[in-house]
């Protein structure tokens, strides 16, 4: 601790007359005879070779703050990426409560003690229920991955089924993830897809689907921009081959898009991220699973699920856990899977934010990022050399088709980081079929400013 | 010496808030979006008009209206029913080392250089943060002694899933994992290490403690054989009793062909003192939010930190943060990897948060940590054993208790019908958060599990020990008052509980209440 011994602020117990009164009061004279529990062999002899601290919170700001500023960033620069993390506004009144130490800092107390924290999540389930049409909605998953892949072990203990089926132009590196936590009993396959729509591919979907189908899964909007328009058409053929259905939802689209629930789907997925959380280098994202409300779908889940109940007082709004029991703290191994620390805070800011934008904010917001979409891709189709694979609607994302212009989307992201901005997603990795193409996303952050700067660039670029 | 303040007369904000949905007045709001400048609403018009009529949403959106200072004071009361460690002595939650977690990194993750980064960004335009990666992977090494690690997993349990993730990787690159099905665990091991296995698709396999409250290493040894996949298991377990055998159940796990997992869970009192590597491990993990100062956020957002020794560390997710020695780069090529547990790279706030923490501590500090710890916990158990009707696990057994103590009241219950339930609901009134009893099932009768880690002064854990003599007195006195409480926290004592567990009668969302109880 440097030259000169402190008491640390964070430690005050190391204070040599606090320690020496401590330890004379269990009758030690020293840490040595606690850890003589510990096998000498066991114990670790050397210095472990860390930097020398940084004592001071200013020093640490400022070497912290030097690191961050090699990060290029949203704020002074112009980002159009998206794909699962968004560049949307985040509302003072969301951050103040987020920062509040008393929900930043709580963990795992009951209700009693905790109230505030039962009936923030609870009402941040009930409000992604209302947003994706469902009665049904757990405490946060870790991310949107994870909640497809829990509604997929889910969907496989109420069908009884083996198989799950998903939308070939589902994103990537979630699909990652929902095939490692299906691996031990389930085989997860891709329908197609048409590649100028994004639309699934149904007679895919027939073909394939059959009595060992637990589950369809679909996004919408699409990963690669668009939308499934063949909702009720892909619902249909998954309950008439006795298979549930699954929608990965953005929920901010849910003031303008219709909810999963009111066209037929059992399950709604999706991220909390673009509710009130910042990108911040994929630390804002946090999941959700919405279902019915009814044991069969609802006793399935593993997460802690907090519900209404009575107190000793008439009229006050208590809370417990439901059907705990099913969890892996009630019943270890033998509980639904396995449930842990996930992401609380994200979904009490998420009740924030759905509380301030209410039903006009996300209609409002809704409309004005279709028409800053559509007005991209217009601009965007103008350039020579750029085309627009897809024709229909889009919400935030959206394909931008750079093959005709020489140039790979590498060298262009890299060119418009000299105009100050961060380019759309290249996608030629993840989908190569599409070869130089990438996923742009425009949000109502997005002004009309922002947007003729793109162009300009573009312009310039690839001229 | 700073004054022990016990709380007599304590109570908790009680605010009576409503649902947010019953301040909902037609027509107010919160906020507005940005509104569509002209030149793009003339070029465009009305889009959504556009939308395919199977997509246009014609189901009522039931959210609250509400004017922005109704939410910001809503959320405002509800924050203050809810007792952050950051506020109260909440050495209550044991096994989740409550540290104070310091109000600069929350400055730090405010700024726009972190905020506002997109995580699909080139990893040229985020050499900050990956530089922030690479080297907090770089303590956490050195705090094990293992050889790699992944920042991925997006908690404890994710972090101990990830592991069983790996062990089925690795037995399957050996043609062995049909053979090797099992999983062994103890059952002071966090439950996650039964759970977490279990998921991945094991067998698992139970130990019990022997006398001493260790686990039974006979027990282990007779239980491995050529379908051991591997071992989990958490060290110090749950109770705070080092486990001596540590390195012989290694050998023993490998002798059969198994992989040994330390669930470090409670690693808070061994930084520095006793590693992974030292003991045998394969792989090890850490809950960064609980070891490594950052806020628990109501259970979430964590990172669970795993490591690995070189032969598995090409089963770790993908990507992993490398340096070229000029650059920060993200590493795809991993052909054996389990693939990915979780979008992204990891949870970087709580990464940036923790890596500030560390800097502060430094070798010297995390130490420090680790033997106050100890002694806060020796000071503590030393009072709280003279106190009538509290006894802990495995008391008197001669062995030197470690980070923490699974306390029980099981004297209280015997003499005057008081148990856990009780004491936590009582102990409330006084301003102690909710106490930790166990996980299930409840080996130690009664519990309540403490860790006074290096945060809490000598004063705190003073009041702790008061709070509790005075209600263990109550519980003696006038039993019938610790039945009913709590009455000075913002929710009074749960009836029909039953209801809980009844699908016709619970509700986790408002709408689903308000049908089932006919609420209009």
């Amino acid at each position: 601790m440097g030259k000169k011994q402190f008491v640390h602020p964070y430690i005050p117990n190391m204070e040599p007359n606090v320690k020496k009164e401590m330890f004379d009061a269990i009758g030690m004279k020293s840490v040595d005879e606690i850890y003589q529990g510990i096998p000498d062999h066991l114990r670790f002899k050397g210095k472990m070779e860390l930097p020398e601290p940084i004592i001071s919170e200013c020093t640490l700001q400022r070497h912290v703050e030097k690191i961050l500023a090699k990060n290029m960033n949203a704020r002074d620069n112009i980002c159009f990426l998206g794909g699962g993390t968004w560049n949307h506004y985040v509302p003072s009144v969301v951050s103040t409560i987020m920062e509040r130490d008393e929900f930043l800092t709580c963990y795992v107390g009951d209700a009693y003690t905790d109230h505030g924290k039962f009936q923030t999540l609870f009402e941040s389930s009930s409000m992604i229920g209302d947003l994706t049409g469902f009665e049904a909605c757990c405490t946060p998953t870790y991310d949107w991955a994870n909640a497809i892949a829990i509604a997929c072990r889910m969907a496989q203990r109420t069908t009884g089924r083996d198989e799950i089926l998903v939308a070939g132009n589902m994103a990537p590196d979630r699909l990652l993830v929902v095939r490692n936590y299906c691996k031990p009993e389930m085989t997860v396959t891709k329908i197609g897809f048409d590649k100028n729509t994004g639309a699934m591919d149904l007679e895919d979907l027939k073909a394939k689907i059959s009595d060992k189908t637990a589950s369809v899964y679909f996004e919408n909007p699409i990963y690669l921009g668009g939308l499934e328009a063949n909702v009720y058409e892909i619902v249909k053929i998954a309950h008439d081959a006795g298979a549930t259905v699954m929608v990965g939802v953005d929920p901010s689209s849910l003031g303008v898009l219709e909810a999963p629930g009111a066209y037929g789907a059992d399950y709604a997925v999706g991220d909390l991220q673009p509710l009130g959380l910042h990108m911040s280098y994929g630390g804002g994202i946090g999941g959700f699973i919405a279902t019915k409300d009814e044991k069969e779908f609802l006793g399935e889940f593993p997460s802690l699920l907090y519900g209404l109940c009575k107190t000793e007082k008439e009229g006050e709004y208590g809370f417990g856990e439901v059907f705990y029991e099913r969890t892996s703290y009630a019943s270890r191994e033998k509980g639904k899977d396995f449930i842990g620390t996930t992401t609380a805070l994200y979904g009490m800011a998420a009740a924030v934010y759905m509380a301030l934008m209410g039903p006009q904010g996300f209609k409002e917001m809704g409309e004005g990022i279709l028409q800053r979409v559509a007005y991209t891709k217009a601009e965007l189709a103008k350039i020579p050399g750029v085309k627009i694979p897809s024709s229909g609607c889009s919400y935030c994302d959206f394909l931008v088709d750079f093959n005709d212009t020489g140039k790979t989307v590498k060298e262009i992201n890299k060119a418009l980081a000299g105009y100050k901005i961060l380019g759309g997603k290249d996608i030629s990795g993840e989908f190569p079929e599409y070869g130089q193409c990438a996923l742009y996303s425009v949000t109502e952050v997005h002004s009309e400013e922002d947007l003729q700067a793109l162009f300009d660039a573009l312009k310039k670029i690839i001229g | 010496m700073a004054k022990v303040n016990f709380k007599k007369d304590y109570h908790q904000a009680k605010w009576n808030e409503p649902m947010i949905y019953e301040l909902s007045t037609p027509g107010l709001r919160g906020i507005i979006p940005p509104l569509v400048e002209d030149k793009i609403e003339k070029a465009v018009g009305d889009t959504a008009a556009e939308l395919p009529d199977s997509l246009k949403r014609k189901s009522s959106l039931d959210l609250p209206e509400v004017a922005q200072k109704q939410v910001l004071a809503h959320y405002l009361h509800l924050s203050q029913e809810t007792s952050g460690a950051n506020l109260t002595n909440d050495m209550s939650e044991g096994t989740c080392t409550m540290k104070y977690n310091p109000r600069l990194c929350e400055d730090l993750v405010a700024n726009p250089g972190f905020a506002d980064i997109h995580p699909d960004q080139d990893p040229d335009t985020v050499q900050g943060m990956l530089q922030v990666y690479y080297e907090f992977e770089k303590v956490v090494k050195e705090v094990s002694g293992l050889d790699k690690f992944s920042l991925q997993p997006g908690g404890g349990n994710h972090a101990v899933y990830t592991a069983a993730s790996v062990v089925r990787a690795y037995h399957e690159a050996r043609g062995e994992l049909a053979q090797r099905n099992e999983i062994i665990t103890t059952i002071f091991s966090h439950p996650c290490d039964a759970a977490c296995p279990a998921t991945a698709g094991f067998k698992v396999i139970t130990i019990y403690p022997d006398e001493h409250g260790m686990p039974d290493y006979e027990a282990i040894k007779a239980a491995a054989n050529e379908h051991t996949a591997a071992i989990f298991m958490t060290n110090p377990e749950d109770i705070g009793i080092y486990n001596i055998h540590a390195d012989k159940i290694v050998e023993a796990i490998h002798a059969v062909g198994g992989l040994c997992f330390y669930d470090q869970a409670n690693a808070n009192a061994f930084l520095g003192i006793a590693r992974a590597k030292e003991a045998g491990f394969d792989m090890c993990h850490f809950n960064v939010h609980k070891t490594f100062g950052t806020p628990h956020g109501g259970e979430g957002p964590a990172c669970g930190a795993l490591g690995v020794r070189e032969y598995l560390a090409k089963f770790l997710p993908v990507p992993t943060v490398e340096f070229d020695g000029s650059k920060y780069y993200l590493d795809y090529d991993k052909p054996e990897s389990i693939g990915k547990v979780r979008e992204y790279i990891g949870q970087s706030a709580v990464v940036l948060k923790a890596y500030a923490w560390s800097c502060m501590m430094g070798a010297d500090g995390l130490k420090e940590c680790a033997e106050v710890s100890v002694m806060n916990n020796n000071y503590m158990v030393n009072k709280m054993e003279k106190i009538p009707g509290v006894t802990h696990a495995f008391q008197g057994n001669g062995i030197v208790r470690q980070e923490q103590i699974r306390y029980s009241f099981e004297g209280l219950k015997e003499k005057y019908d008081i148990g856990s339930d009780d004491m936590n609901c009582r102990m409330g009134d006084y301003g102690i958060p909710w106490f930790w009893s166990s996980h299930h099932p409840w080996v130690i009768p009664e519990p309540m599990t403490i860790e006074p880690c290096e945060s809490y002064t000598k004063e705190d854990i003073d009041e702790y020990c008061e709070v509790v003599a005075k209600v263990a007195q109550e519980a003696a006195e006038n039993p019938e008052l610790l039945k009913h409480a709590p009455y000075n926290t913002a929710m009074h004592r749960r009836i029909n509980e039953e209801e809980l567990d009844d699908p016709s009668k619970w509700a986790i969302t408002w709408r689903a209440y308000k049908r089932k109880h006919n609420i209009d």
